[in-house]
């Protein structure tokens, strides 16, 4: 195989806008198709038995099978790599698989977690239930309070997890501080970016090691597809000690020390070499291509959401039939200071109220909205509605629900991007017909 | 505090992977698992020419191992480095004495003193940076893992 002798590329910084259509792809170089190809193939063609050989053994780039890399994903893995500005990205089926396999590659049997309490309820329910079942300690705390998570350490904490935005209390994580707490007990800290997208916050440039997303939320941006993203920055000092399972010669692949050999890239190899090939929860190649589809307008349809969210909470700030609206964006939100620095551009489009008459209440606005969609999900371009306390976070308990902002009559919106005088309406109209 | 930045210009790189053909790595280990290995095994699979230069191997890869890079019997277009930072100043001397067109050292091997003698030889330093990366970045298939190549090219042009 000889090399591809091309022209050098000039350096540029290119933008947001620019890398949202381009990053992570060229022209198919067999065809000229300008579109991603959508790849639906399971297998790989070797060249021959010294190139298989290779690929298996990590010392080639190749394709081997799609539960472990595909050229369809591959162009999503790296744009969104590229947005968040990591070394790199691997997808999985779900937001939750993503997660998952984030904690496994570097968790092992007697190690702890620190956690935000103020979490999206499935994601309550893989620490409290999951990691239990795998003898991984969990201790939540406060999200708000820095001394919460410093005093929360103990000698086998491995990882801080939070979300830039918590599902649905809208409480933002002074990433820095917390990055900086983390950094000082030499633990990575873990951002969950779905609510906030690459395009209005990117946790690693505020110290975060692995940025988390749900790319079935703003990401696809259309309700389309399930699926995840985990992308890493390459900067954690994986052979601090703390983390043998990552740096000691892997069992699991013939020896291999993944930070040694692969430096930067070591954490991201194992994550997929190993810890994707053993859970198996694999993106496909269509649900790839739709994320494609829908990052190519990820600030546009971002800019739409933000303004439209402000709206909206604006209103309900203003209704007698509403209180405690969650949005961080409004200009008395207790998390303003944390929106100027770290959410500039805006601070999302979800987040909650509490609806008069409580459960009751809250119920009868969901049943009477006629344009406001009542369904299980955030970040469709479609505005959402739902009753966190009866789906969403079920399974909590009364404690569980107060840490994470859920009370009976809290209604969580997913503020989409139709006209904004509809979306007020609707509540306007549900809300008179409640009475 | 080394600049570092200087010595990562990606038009560099690129001119450095591109124009060469024979690739001398000082350190390479025959132990499959050390990251010297990896890189001089995907050289060799790329049509570089790689010259081992490690005083405590006989050969690697069926080439014989030399114990300094004044034994390797042809121009070297890039010296790769996979040592301690310690060691970076005598190799930088020996650089320059083969008239070798680059000195390539690898993450991590961050040596000043041997940047400078290099640099004022005439010698191109590229620094704290993998050779195997650059190249899978620029010309080969670091994309297809999913790891940010940092490229926005609309040219239709070798592997995607």
């Amino acid at each position: 195989m000889t090399a591809d002798r091309g022209v050098p590329e000039p350096a540029r910084t290119f933008g947001f806008e620019t890398r949202q259509l381009h990053a992570g792809q060229r022209p198919d170089p067999n065809t000229g198709a300008r579109a991603v190809p959508i790849f639906q193939t399971t297998s790989y063609v070797f060249e021959d038995p010294e190139s298989a050989g290779a690929y298996f053994n990590l010392q080639e780039y190749g394709n081997t099978y799609s539960r472990i890399m595909n050229p369809t994903v591959a162009v999503f893995e790296e744009r969104i790599a590229n947005l968040e500005g990591g070394a790199g990205g691997v997808a999985f089926a779900s937001g939750i698989a993503a997660q998952a396999a984030a904690l496994f590659t570097m968790l092992e049997p007697g190690d702890h977690v620190v956690s935000s309490a103020a979490l999206y309820g499935g994601s309550v329910n893989q620490f409290k239930h999951l990691l239990r079942k795998m003898n991984v300690e969990l201790t939540w705390v406060d999200p708000d309070e820095p001394d919460a998570w410093r005093q929360a350490v103990r000698p086998n904490t491995k990882v801080f997890f939070c979300e830039t935005i918590g599902n649905p209390a809208g409480n933002v994580l002074d990433i820095e501080t917390v990055a900086s707490i983390a950094h000082d007990h030499a633990v990575p800290l873990i951002v969950d970016n779905t609510f906030a997208t690459p395009y209005l916050c990117r946790p690693i440039e505020w110290g975060a090691d692995i940025v988390i997303h749900s790319a079935t939320k703003f990401i696809g941006g259309h309700g389309t597809s399930i699926g995840g993203v985990v992308v890493e920055a390459g900067t954690f000092n994986w052979s601090n000690g703390r983390f043998p399972v990552v740096a000691n010669p892997s069992p699991a692949y013939h020896g291999l020390q993944f930070h040694e050999t692969f430096g930067t890239y070591g954490y991201l190899m194992k994550l997929r070499a190993e810890t994707l090939r053993d859970l198996g929860g694999a993106l496909a190649p269509l649900n790839a291509f739709l994320f494609l589809q829908g990052v190519e307008t990820l600030s546009l349809r971002m800019q739409c959401h933000v303004e439209n969210a402000l709206a909206v909470a604006t209103f309900l700030e203003s209704h007698e039939m509403a209180s405690n609206v969650t949005y961080p964006g409004l200009p008395e939100s207790k998390y303003r200071p944390l929106v100027e620095k770290y959410l500039p551009l805006g601070a999302g489009a979800v987040f909650s109220f509490e609806c008069a008459g409580g459960r009751e209440g809250g119920q009868d606005l969901i049943r009477n909205v006629t344009l406001w969609s009542h369904l299980a999900n955030v970040g469709d371009a479609k505005s959402l509605i739902i009753h966190p306390a009866s789906t969403t976070h079920r399974q909590l308990s009364d404690a569980e629900l107060e840490a994470a902002g859920v009370r009976p009559g809290t209604i969580r919106l997913s503020v989409g991007t139709e006209s904004v005088d509809d979306l007020t309406w609707d509540l306007e109209q549900a809300f008179a017909r409640g009475r | 505090m080394i600049d570092l930045a200087r010595y990562q210009d990606p038009l560099t790189i690129q001119r450095v992977l591109l124009n060469a053909s024979t690739v001398a790595i000082v350190g390479l280990s025959s132990n499959e698992l050390r990251a010297s290995n990896f890189v001089g095994y995907y050289l060799k699979r790329h049509g570089y020419r790689v010259y081992p230069v490690n005083p405590h191997e006989t050969d690697v890869f069926g080439e014989p191992s030399y114990p300094s890079l004044s034994h390797v019997p042809v121009p070297v277009d890039i010296v790769d480095v996979f040592r301690t930072p310690d060691a970076l100043p005598a190799i930088a001397r020996e650089t320059v004495a083969i008239h070798a067109g680059a000195l390539w050292c690898q993450f991590g091997v961050i040596n000043e003193e041997a940047a400078q003698i290099a640099e004022e030889a005439g010698v191109t330093v590229i620094m704290d940076r993998c050779l195997k990366v650059e190249h899978a970045r620029y010309v080969g298939r670091m994309h297809w893992l999913g790891f940010n190549t940092e490229r926005i090219t609309s040219v239709r042009s070798g592997i995607q």
